[in-house]
């Protein structure tokens, strides 16, 4: 793998993990459990997708097809999505929507945070803003994590439980692979060892303030979201976010 | 407009001379334009309106999220999927400002809320319409929200300082959103295929008369209008605000290209102002009794949000008990 297509690879994996969380937050309008949260909700989802707008263009202009942002975003099937799985996972209860949340925002702000040195410019630029947001995200993902861990009865056996169910999707965060790699290598993206220590390190951190037992090390990971192959959940994320493009291809403005 | 048809307890006006002391300080205070604030005296039937009225409208800022809620996981390009996501942020925020102002007269808004999942408090009736193709985005920004302004823009000036000052920001977010919808629509109308086109018209035509219903009932059937108007929570009645939105209208829907669906509407030289048709007050009262296509959808999912939140909101209380316990004990 060139370092060029590795470069595209690893953009469009930026830009579509922020895009899939943030429609899967945008699922929740109107149904959050108050009014507070239903604000800070849709202002993540607003800046995942904001950001996604920014990795989506300058992937496009490598990727120099003709295809702009929004058809990168609205005209890729499934198996060209490069999102990771934990961002597909649907919201059940606002304990799994808050740890899926938690286990995001610890790999999105170490990441950012050594995007922002990164050699290539460009990116470095994109996620230096994003890192300020990113910090605002994890500090409250985290604090909902101890509060639902740390409430009541009822809020850490919730928690606890989306724990569990969302562990599996956590191994792709910091396992890397040839793309990630390469962009290391090449000083464009984070070490990922050291991603992994930084990863793993906050959320254990977090988790035992929470009072929550995080999941075996050695556990098994179901991956390959930035391979392309996803759960069932991403095809009908897709059917419903892309529905007016698909429906309508003749349609060159909205 | 979207507080409709707020209960005043009035049954008529009382002069100056069967006012108390107090009600005739406070009756010279509206009257010199001077606002009334949380810690003034204020007459109870006031003060009650006002709790109505400031909840009405901040149940509808949250209630009008919902219909929007259904294409903002379907918007068609990132742009308009990121103005979409501003706009609902600020109706919560709005919402929230409100309830806010709300509570300065005393008012819960746990309590409110309870009474809007009951059926018993009201919301704009205009949220009770389904949402069914992308251009209602554009048609709810531009007449709905354009409906909203009309009516707010005059409220900067209603007498209670809190509200006032609630409305004057609100309304510098709404026109933003106006001007957004209408661009939609413009964009599809100017740029658009044809059955893009055909989708600005549908929504135009379900949307139109729902907007106009939005002032609420003929001033003659106002009841509660002529006790609002002498405490100056109201400032115009509902057929001058109706008219006058009806007249800013009309030459942007005549700019996009779109027609209304009211044949009897026209310029009329004489007044000045369009003449337009009758509006079906059936309906109008159908969709405020519960009676409109979206009413149990729209309670449905605000009580079901609440109820089933209600474990991670005990769960929040409970936390922070133990931190300031903990931080007692260190």
């Amino acid at each position: 793998m060139t370092q060029a297509e590795a470069l595209k690879e690893y953009l469009l994996r930026l830009a579509d993990s922020d895009m899939i969380l943030g429609q899967r937050l945008c699922e929740l309008c109107g149904k959050a459990p108050a009014l507070e949260e239903e604000m800070a909700l849709m202002n993540v989802a607003l800046d995942l997708v904001g950001q996604a707008r920014n990795w989506y263009e300058y992937a496009a202009e490598l990727i120099d097809d003709g295809r702009d942002a929004d058809k990168l975003a609205f005209r890729r099937d499934a198996h060209n999505y490069r999102n990771l799985l934990l961002t597909e996972q649907p919201n059940e209860d606002y304990a799994v929507t808050m740890g899926r949340q938690f286990f995001f925002d610890v790999w999105h702000y170490f990441t950012l945070k050594s995007l922002t040195e990164s050699s290539d410019e460009r990116i470095a630029g994109i996620a230096a803003k994003a890192l300020k947001e990113a910090t605002y995200h994890l500090r409250r993902s985290s604090e909902w994590v101890k509060r639902l861990g740390d409430g009541t009865e009822e809020s850490h056996k919730r928690m606890q439980d989306a724990v569990d169910i969302l562990w599996r999707f956590t191994g792709e965060l910091i396992t890397p692979d040839d793309t990630d790699r390469v962009m290391a290598e090449a000083g464009i993206g984070p070490d990922p060892d050291q991603l992994a220590k930084d990863w793993r390190g906050m959320v254990n951190e977090v988790l035992t303030q929470a009072t929550l037992t995080p999941g075996a090390e050695d556990a098994w990971m179901y991956m390959g979201g930035k391979h392309g192959e996803h759960t069932e959940h991403l095809g009908f994320i897709l059917a419903e976010m892309q529905f007016l493009q698909r429906a309508y291809p003749d349609a060159t403005t909205w | 407009m979207y507080a409709q048809l707020v209960e005043t307890g009035a049954k008529r006006l009382k002069t100056m001379e069967e006012m108390s002391p107090e009600e005739r300080e406070f009756q010279e205070k509206v009257d010199a334009e001077t606002k009334i604030e949380p810690k003034n005296w204020m007459p109870e039937g006031y003060r009650k309106t006002l709790v109505r009225q400031i909840s009405q409208h901040a149940h509808s800022e949250v209630v009008g999220m919902l219909p929007e809620g259904n294409w903002v996981t379907r918007a068609p390009t990132l742009k308009r999927k990121l103005q979409l996501m501003a706009k609902i942020q600020d109706e919560a925020g709005h919402g929230l400002y409100l309830y806010s102002a709300m509570e300065t007269l005393g008012a819960d808004r746990d309590e409110e809320i309870e009474k809007l999942h009951q059926g018993k408090a009201k919301y704009s009736s205009i949220f009770n319409y389904p949402t069914l193709n992308w251009a209602d985005m554009g048609a709810v920004g531009w007449l709905v929200d354009g409906a909203a302004i009309v009516n707010q823009v005059v409220l900067q000036r209603t007498s209670y300082g809190p509200y006032s000052r609630a409305m004057v920001r609100i309304c510098k977010e709404e026109s933003f959103h106006q001007r957004q919808g209408y661009q939609i629509l413009l964009d599809m109308m100017r740029e658009g295929t044809e059955e893009q086109k055909a989708m600005v018209q549908d929504a135009i035509n379900r949307l139109w008369w729902p907007a106009l219903m939005m002032f609420g009932p003929h001033d003659d059937e106002s009841p509660n209008s002529q006790q609002s108007m002498a405490w100056k929570i109201k400032r115009k009645s509902n057929d001058e605000l109706r008219q006058m939105f009806i007249d800013q209208t009309i030459p942007q829907l005549e700019f996009l290209g779109c027609t209304a669906p009211d044949p009897d509407l026209k310029w009329n030289e004489e007044t000045g102002h369009y003449d337009f048709g009758e509006i079906n007050w059936q309906e109008f009262y159908d969709v405020l009794k519960g009676n409109g296509p979206c009413n149990r959808e729209r309670i449905n999912t605000r009580k079901k949000a609440i109820d089933e939140g209600a474990w991670v909101r005990e769960a929040a209380v409970a936390y922070a008990k133990k931190q300031k316990q903990r931080a007692q004990a260190a």
